[in-house]
């Protein structure tokens, strides 16, 4: 039977090794779960990234806590999200308690300068292939953009433009699904 | 309460959270930064950069980072801060766990309900509108330099922002951009 050790140590693991993003993970996830503990059927590893995905939330946790949970119930899910987690908290936290001091370093601030626009140009350059992805066309462009420009232009809370999407999407499906009765 | 402040701007960061780390970004600059105050943009910016080099999801590097500094600058003890570091990363994965156990079943049997499926491809679009937003929201005289004040600077941070954006359009390791950019920051401006 599955530990709660196991589980924490398996998601510590993973936690560890997640660099730049969750989706780096996978991989390493998958072997450690389907092949190595077997947690997980690979049809069930499969299911559980589009759940993940689909949910709110960090995908990596989210993944941790539907192992755990399958495994030792709500104790079970604690315990690998608190794995999950324990590094990558741990690391900040030295570093928030440094950084401040370092910050205004002559030699800090030089190399930051040069990373923050690097920063930027990596958050856009995933933009047009996940556009295509999700599969924006002509006749729906306007809501990305409009999105975008929501929050960009006038601050509106992206929580807000989220919210309005779960409410339009219900009511265009049923709109939907009234005219095709 | 800044302890309570910080539970509850969490929780709503992670119980709207769509979409991945990069989306994230969009929402916590704008409860972060622009309505707390807790971090600069300038600081929220280099929290980005450091989580993209350190292990870890980008929202609980940027949660941990943000308690930290909230509750240090309300004046408490680094201990504290500590404290509140754990405390924002707690709160933010608190709900998507409540609802990944509760939910994902549910989701599961109802997951070719047309509602389900056109919310979540309606999510999908916004969610890469939120993605430019983050970008955009972070073009700011403070990581980019200005016409006026630094136009040396501003000239620099267009070229490394062209070529890290091709780059990574190429699929070129998103830390060996950001090593690369680091280095070519000190070479120009330790001067």
């Amino acid at each position: 039977m599955t530990t709660y050790g196991q589980l924490y140590g398996s998601f510590l693991k993973i936690g560890m090794f997640t660099l730049g993003g969750g989706y780096a993970m996978i991989p390493l996830m998958e072997r450690e779960v389907v092949d190595k503990r077997q947690w997980l059927s690979q049809q069930e590893f499969m299911d559980a990234m589009a759940i993940a995905q689909s949910m709110p939330g960090i995908f990596a946790v989210n993944m941790a806590t539907h192992v755990g949970f399958k495994q030792r119930g709500a104790l079970g899910a604690v315990c690998a999200v608190l794995g999950n987690i324990a590094v990558p908290i741990g690391i900040i936290v030295i570093l928030a308690m440094f950084f401040r001091s370092f910050a205004d370093n002559r030699v800090v601030e030089s190399i930051f300068k040069g990373i923050r626009p690097a920063v930027v140009a990596l958050i856009a350059a995933p933009v047009f292939n996940m556009a295509r992805t999700a599969g924006v066309k002509w006749q729906n462009a306007w809501i990305p953009i409009a999105a975008a420009l929501l929050v960009w232009l006038w601050g509106v809370s992206p929580i807000a433009i989220i919210a309005l999407a779960v409410i339009g999407g219900i009511i265009f499906a049923r709109i939907k699904t009234i005219n095709n009765k | 309460m800044i302890f309570w402040r910080i539970f509850i701007i969490f929780l709503k960061i992670g119980a709207f959270n769509f979409g991945g780390g990069y989306a994230m970004i969009a929402l916590i600059h704008n409860e972060v930064v622009e309505r707390q105050g807790w971090l600069t943009q300038q600081e929220f910016i280099d929290v980005v950069a450091i989580s993209q080099a350190t292990p870890g999801p980008l929202g609980i590097n940027v949660a941990t980072y943000a308690g930290y500094t909230a509750v240090t600058n309300a004046g408490y003890a680094p201990a504290m801060g500590i404290l509140g570091a754990v405390l924002a990363s707690f709160s933010v994965v608190l709900i998507p766990m409540l609802l990944m156990v509760l939910v994902s079943k549910l989701l599961q049997r109802h997951s070719h309900s047309p509602i389900v499926k056109t919310v979540l491809r309606v999510l999908r679009l916004v969610v890469v509108g939120l993605i430019a937003s983050a970008a955009l929201v972070l073009v700011s005289p403070e990581n980019f330099g200005s016409y006026q004040n630094a136009p040396m600077q501003l000239v620099v941070s267009v070229i490394i922002f062209v070529v890290v954006f091709v780059a990574a359009r190429k699929r070129v390791n998103p830390i060996t951009l950001l090593g690369l950019s680091g280095l070519t920051g000190l070479l120009i401006y330790i001067w």
